[in-house]
């Protein structure tokens, strides 16, 4: 009898596409805690990104630029439509906000000194204006957020330009966290918090709701700034048209559209993979929002989320916006998940590459922790002078590419200049499958 | 005594003028005339000034006010003295939605009542309001004395922090995590101290004290439907 059983084909063991390990092991892990999975990093699921765009370098019907001999200008102005003092950059590339409390002191230190050596701009985060970043950043952008961590006038007097902060890509319509583990001595005094306790910062401003309100908010901070800098609106990329001709309305400088890949520094997962659009879909709707109120870069269009490399800059510029913001790549530079602390990972129960729980406090890399031992881990000369690299490179690359598409200014890339690898992706992007002319949606096909 | 009349010679001008003072003016009194709901009005003053607004004022009235003292003869918009860091504000009629928001110090003292949010996300300042206050408010307040004569709206301080809350009259409800207090004999000097600078007819004792119970500082899965 056994030996008739041996001999009947089995079914292989089948796993599902719906109920899979990872969510599998998450059901179990609620089921243990009772909380919900908080992490840091932004979506990690495959959406349309730039990496489905392909550049249609110069040939027969348009001629390019030579390599290194001509040149390709890379500047950008930010803030030229109230702000007597706009901010100028020599690079499109400019560094997003990211928090004093999710980041150690010398990691916004190592963020200030990369970008002023690239010629960039850095910005605060939630949790106010440490001297460290003000000290050496040349151009140093102001959050201000729901929270108002540690906001006060005279920092405020001191920043280049102002970002009010409506949302992140990451989690659109939510507010922010940080967990006890990283709430020190420093970053609880800095937000009049007790120590130690699990920090939410709320997810609406606390002195105006809408549009209007909004318009009256600027003119507030206008007047206290005496109209100086620019203000920039922040937003999580979820009605990208609609929220771009808001933020135009209520007269912002400056918008900032931050897609689903965005990173963040703690949110729960659900939110950052469900909640929100991919940064691919927002820049075009955006655009045409600018593009209607005839405002095109008059009112600068700053992309983020999911920026990596300078193909993806000149993927963002050629699709409109004025400039990009990184966050999680910035900090990879200076060396975040980087595989010499695999040991540490994998006590971590995590790998080089995956390691997300940023707001536990116990980076091995020193980057997103308060705890003095690990921060100390971090040199800020030298991890500044990786994310100086870093932007140099991608700066180069971008203008190798629009030097290719034959031109001489980054921002004369175009979407004539792109095509996609994908339906989706060229539905989003609005620019022809590749080796056709037609898109999804294009009026006459 | 200077006097700016807001109608006839704009905002930009008023507010340019008055942040200008420094410690050593002897301009120190300055008198605001047609305010006429006008938003934004006296904001980022940064000098130990007196100002006088003579009617009511839209939005932010001495938003982010620093040493300055600020008088209201009228009523105020929303966001009354909101980010106030030091100084004295002071409104004789009523004020609108969150008064005093987020405010780190200083004094704000509202004659008439205020909206709801009134101390919302405070951060350190002390806002007496002699009438009664609207609902939600102190919500997520973090430090500071709010002190309020009349009856107070639904939700009061929920998700409150380290913030004291004052109140004389009724309790529409408590928000989350907010509880009734003992209240001791440093409250009661806090209180008294208080009640005389915003001169408030009121003996602290009739006031109650409410606070954070501090049941929601860390997650607890068995407090998930407070939050
Ligand atoms: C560690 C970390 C902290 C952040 N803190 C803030 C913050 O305080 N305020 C904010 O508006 N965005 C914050 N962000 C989001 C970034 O500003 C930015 O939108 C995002 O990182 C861009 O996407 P990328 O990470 O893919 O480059 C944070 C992101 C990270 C990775």
């Amino acid at each position: 009898m056994k030996d008739m059983d041996d001999q009947i084909p089995r079914t292989l063991p089948i796993q599902s596409a719906t109920f899979t390990n990872p969510i599998n092991a998450e059901i179990r892990r609620a089921a243990a805690t009772g909380i919900y999975d908080i992490r840091g990093g932004g979506a990690k699921r495959k959406v349309p990104h730039f990496d489905d765009l392909l550049f249609l370098g110069a040939s027969v019907s348009r001629y390019p630029l030579e390599g290194y001999r001509e040149r390709c200008d890379t500047s950008v102005t930010l803030g030229t439509r109230f702000a007597k003092k706009p901010i100028q950059l020599d690079i499109p590339v400019t560094i997003a906000g990211m928090s004093f409390g999710a980041l150690s002191g010398p990691a916004k230190e190592a963020l200030g000194r990369g970008a002023s050596a690239a010629g960039t701009s850095t910005t605060t985060g939630d949790g106010g204006m440490t001297p460290e970043e003000r000290g050496h950043s040349n151009k140093l952008v102001y959050q201000y957020l729901p929270s108002r961590y540690g906001m006060n006038p005279n920092d405020l007097r001191k920043a280049d330009a102002i970002e009010i902060v409506v949302g992140q890509g990451a989690k659109p319509g939510g507010g922010g966290m940080l967990l006890g583990q990283k709430i020190s001595d420093r970053v609880a005094e800095m937000r009049t918090l007790p120590k130690g306790i699990d920090q939410r910062s709320a997810c609406r401003h606390p002195d105006w709701t809408g549009p209007d309100d909004l318009e009256i908010k600027i003119l507030e901070l206008r007047e206290i700034t005496d109209w100086q800098v620019p203000i920039y609106v922040k937003v999580g990329a979820t009605r990208p048209y609609y929220d771009t001709a808001l933020a135009v309305k209520a007269g912002a400088d400056v918008v900032v559209m931050d897609g689903m890949q965005g990173g963040t520094a703690a949110t729960q997962d659900v939110f950052i993979e469900h909640v929100g659009i991919p940064t691919l879909a927002c820049i075009r709707p955006a655009v045409q929002a600018l593009q209607d109120l005839g405002v095109h870069r008059e009112v600068q269009l700053v992309i983020s989320g999911g920026i990596r490399t300078g193909a993806d800059v000149a993927k963002a510029l050629a699709l409109g916006a004025d400039a990009v913001a990184i966050g999680t790549a910035a900090l990879v530079a200076l060396g975040d998940n980087d595989p010499k602390w695999e040991s540490e990972y994998q006590k971590l129960g995590t790998t080089t590459g995956a390691y997300d729980d940023w707001h536990e406090g116990q980076d091995p890399a020193g980057i997103t922790t308060q705890d003095p031992e690990l921060a100390a881990r971090l040199d800020p000369v030298e991890a500044g002078r990786r994310l100086r690299n870093y932007l140099k490179v991608m700066t180069l690359e971008a203008q190798t590419i629009a030097r290719a598409c034959g031109h001489n200014h980054l921002h004369n890339l175009e979407p004539e200049d792109l095509c996609a690898l994908t339906m989706e992706a060229a539905a989003m992007a609005r620019v022809p499958l590749a080796g056709t002319s037609w898109y999804p949606g294009k009026e006459g096909f | 005594m200077q006097t700016y009349d807001l109608e006839a010679d704009g905002l930009r001008g008023m507010n340019s003028i008055l942040q200008a003072q420094s410690g050593e003016t002897n301009q120190t009194s300055w008198e605001i005339v047609n305010p006429k709901g006008s938003h934004a009005i006296a904001v980022g003053l940064d000098a130990p000034i007196e100002v006088t607004v003579k009617g009511s004022t839209g939005y932010y009235c001495a938003g982010m006010n620093q040493q300055a003292t600020v008088h209201v003869v009228g009523s105020v918009g929303p966001g009354v003295a909101e980010n106030m860091m030091s100084g004295t504000v002071i409104i004789d009629g009523d004020a609108s939605q969150y008064a005093g928001a987020t405010g780190h110090g200083g004094l704000l003292v509202i004659k008439g009542n205020a909206s709801s949010r009134c101390g919302i996300s405070m951060k350190g300042i002390d806002i007496v309001v002699h009438g009664n206050i609207g609902h939600m408010s102190a919500f997520m307040a973090q430090a500071g004395n709010l002190v309020v004569c009349g009856d107070a709206g639904d939700a009061l301080g929920d998700s409150l922090y380290e913030a004291r809350l004052f109140v004389r009259g009724s309790v529409k409800s408590l928000g989350a995590d907010c509880v009734e207090k003992e209240m001791r004999h440093e409250h009661l000097e806090i209180l008294a101290d208080l009640l005389e600078r915003a001169g408030a007819d009121a003996k602290p004792e009739e006031f109650k004290r409410y606070g954070s119970a501090r049941q929601l500082y860390n997650f607890d899965v068995d407090n998930a439907a407070a939050y």
